[in-house]
């Protein structure tokens, strides 16, 4: 029997010719990933576990980018205990605030994963690089130190669902609303312990940070990994980037699938996810003009934090002001793409309209800082999660969308189709 | 190995960030941990747990971040074991690898209510509602997994 994608990278990994879903193997790691909030735990447990070195320095990533720059005393005490770990033992791919950008933007700009790659990370968005034709996928501390131990983990190999996307987007449709509208369609656990891979001649309509977002928004509807195939989009992406060898996995023809789903790209319009879950999908034409009022607007996230996001937003919000009442964040994602933005003079635009510009943080995106909710707020946001709580008070609201959305609700001060405040 | 507790019983898709709040992300403190455990969704959780609870759950428990931060801090706040009808992914390794007994069991995660008396036997799978009488059949963790529970977690074990 066939195997997908994903089943071929964690079979080249693990020195086998096959594997099936729901084998237990143990793979060699190409990327051991954690951030400020995770590694701070993974060390103690490396500690705790008596160890001694790490299997390859290059091989591991430590990105602050979480509650950085520091947002408070044990913020910084914790990037603080990394920042020693990674001078201890030499760790080559550590990041600090003046290089650091948020993890998953960073890590394929710097050419750490690639085609081929299996990585693991301590954070649940790790699934990104399937953008890349990586397998990569979230884990938790423990396995994070396991991992720099040993340069290896276990996985169950999973078994995947298929999905074939087809035909060019409609305006002002991105990565965003496609992934929006899939997890509305099978629910935050519809992919639960399975890899999604995406197929479809509709594939070349969408970038490289299309895909990014795609791909980091799987774990939103439970599944191991999100995978695309890599093609002339990827190769040109990682040219002059990627330091390893890339792989390029295709999946084989009788590969099997669980379940298959076709989705025309022709037909979605902007979608709008609801509190409080990413699943509560709605499109802009099922929202009144007046029926969701904002307090704030956040552009930004390891979803929604690159290039081609800021020039969405600032193709809407050019020219244009921003809602009295409104507070309008817009965050880029890593200092390459705080640079451009800024030679792009998508800045001038952003702080014309009233908008402000962050250095690269995770912060609001989590409840951290630079954008906290308020008792009965609410917020448009190009982020990954609406759970209860997630950007601040516990009775204040979150409404995932994509850049355009987010910055035609910011000029409205209501959840807003990009469409109408473009044609005024 | 055995539990026995009383039940703290939630829905469905709990998610890491209501067990534990990124606000409290700025400390890896067990015991820190345990005092903000579930206060989004159960401001009283704290206060009402004993040592030895059980905490039952529908189904994707655990969902959203990968924070190893939300099965230690159930775990120290006394929990002897979760019970769902599924776990999200990450939290389902997590737990393992912390050594937090979890068990999958539809039947179970409906029909046990909050402040029911429930037994739990890890090898055999088998869970008692002592208030109701009724017994579900879990699927028992192979040896090896129960090892990594028992031994409190996977560096434990592969250190001890």
């Amino acid at each position: 029997m066939g195997m997908t994608m994903s089943q071929k990278i964690l079979a080249a990994h693990a020195g086998l010719p096959q594997v099936k879903a729901g084998q237990l193997i143990e793979a060699k790691l190409d990327m051991v990933l954690g951030n400020d909030i995770t590694s701070p735990v993974a060390i103690n447990v490396f500690n705790d576990g008596k160890a001694v070195s790490v299997f390859d320095n290059t091989k591991i990533a430590m990105v602050m980018d979480h509650f950085t720059p520091n947002k408070d005393i044990k913020a910084a005490e914790q990037c603080k205990q990394v920042r020693q770990f990674a001078d201890k033992y030499d760790i080559k791919n550590f990041f600090d605030v003046g290089q650091m950008g948020i993890e998953h933007s960073l890590l394929p700009e710097k050419g750490l994963v690639g085609p081929g790659t299996l990585c693991i990370g301590a954070d649940s968005h790790t699934c990104t690089y399937g953008a890349l034709g990586a397998f990569s996928t979230g884990v938790g501390s423990t396995d994070m130190a396991a991992g720099m131990i040993s340069g290896k983990t276990w996985f169950k190999v999973p078994s995947a669902i298929r999905f074939n996307l087809i035909n060019k987007p409609a305006e002002y449709i991105s990565g965003k609303d496609i992934i929006l509208h899939i997890i509305g369609m099978i629910g935050v656990d519809g992919a639960l312990y399975r890899s999604m891979e995406f197929f479809g001649d509709g594939l070349k309509y969408l970038s490289i940070d299309d895909r990014l977002c795609i791909a980091n928004m799987a774990i939103e509807a439970g599944a191991k990994n999100g995978i695309f195939p890599v093609d002339d989009i990827t190769r040109e992406y990682i040219m002059d980037r990627f330091k390893g060898e890339a792989v390029e996995y295709t999946a084989d023809d009788d590969a099997e699938y669980d379940e298959e789903y076709t989705i025309d790209l022709s037909a979605l319009r902007p979608t709008v996810a609801f509190p409080h879950l990413p699943e509560n999908a709605r499109t802009v034409d099922e929202i009144a003009p007046t029926e969701v009022k904002i307090d704030q607007a956040v552009i930004g996230s390891c979803t929604n934090g690159r290039i081609s996001d800021l020039r969405a937003a600032a193709d809407v919000l050019r020219g244009k002001k921003v809602a009295k009442g409104v507070r309008c964040i817009i965050i880029p994602s890593t200092q390459s793409v705080y640079l451009q933005a800024m030679h792009e003079g998508l800045f001038d635009i952003f702080i014309e309209a009233g908008a402000v510009v962050s250095t690269p943080t995770c912060g609001p995106c989590l409840g951290g800082h630079m954008g906290i909710l308020a008792k009965g707020e609410r917020a448009i946001s190009t982020t990954n999660r609406n759970f209860v709580g997630r950007m601040g008070h516990v009775e204040s609201e979150v409404y995932l969308a994509s850049p355009a959305v987010a910055a035609a609700s910011a000029v409205t001060g209501y959840i807003t189709d990009p469409a109408k405040v473009c044609e005024n | 190995m055995k539990a026995q507790g009383t039940v703290h019983k939630y829905g469905d898709n709990v998610d890491t960030d209501v067990i534990i709040p990124a606000r409290y992300l700025n400390t890896s403190s067990h015991k820190e941990l345990a005092q903000h455990c579930m206060e989004d969704i159960d401001i009283d959780f704290t206060k009402n747990v004993r040592e030895g609870d059980i905490m039952v759950a529908e189904k994707n428990f655990g969902c959203g971040s990968s924070r190893e931060h939300a099965p230690i801090a159930i775990k120290a706040s006394g929990i002897s074991c979760v019970i769902a009808s599924t776990f999200a992914r990450i939290f389902y390794r997590n737990a393992i690898n912390i050594g937090l007994p979890i068990l999958e069991c539809e039947a179970a995660s409906k029909e046990i209510k909050s402040g029911d008396e429930v037994s739990v036997d890890f090898d055999t799978g088998i869970i008692t509602d002592i208030t109701t009488g009724k017994t579900y059949q879990a699927e028992p963790f192979p040896p090896f997994i129960q090892e990594i529970i028992s031994d409190g977690g996977l560096i434990k074990h592969v250190t001890k």
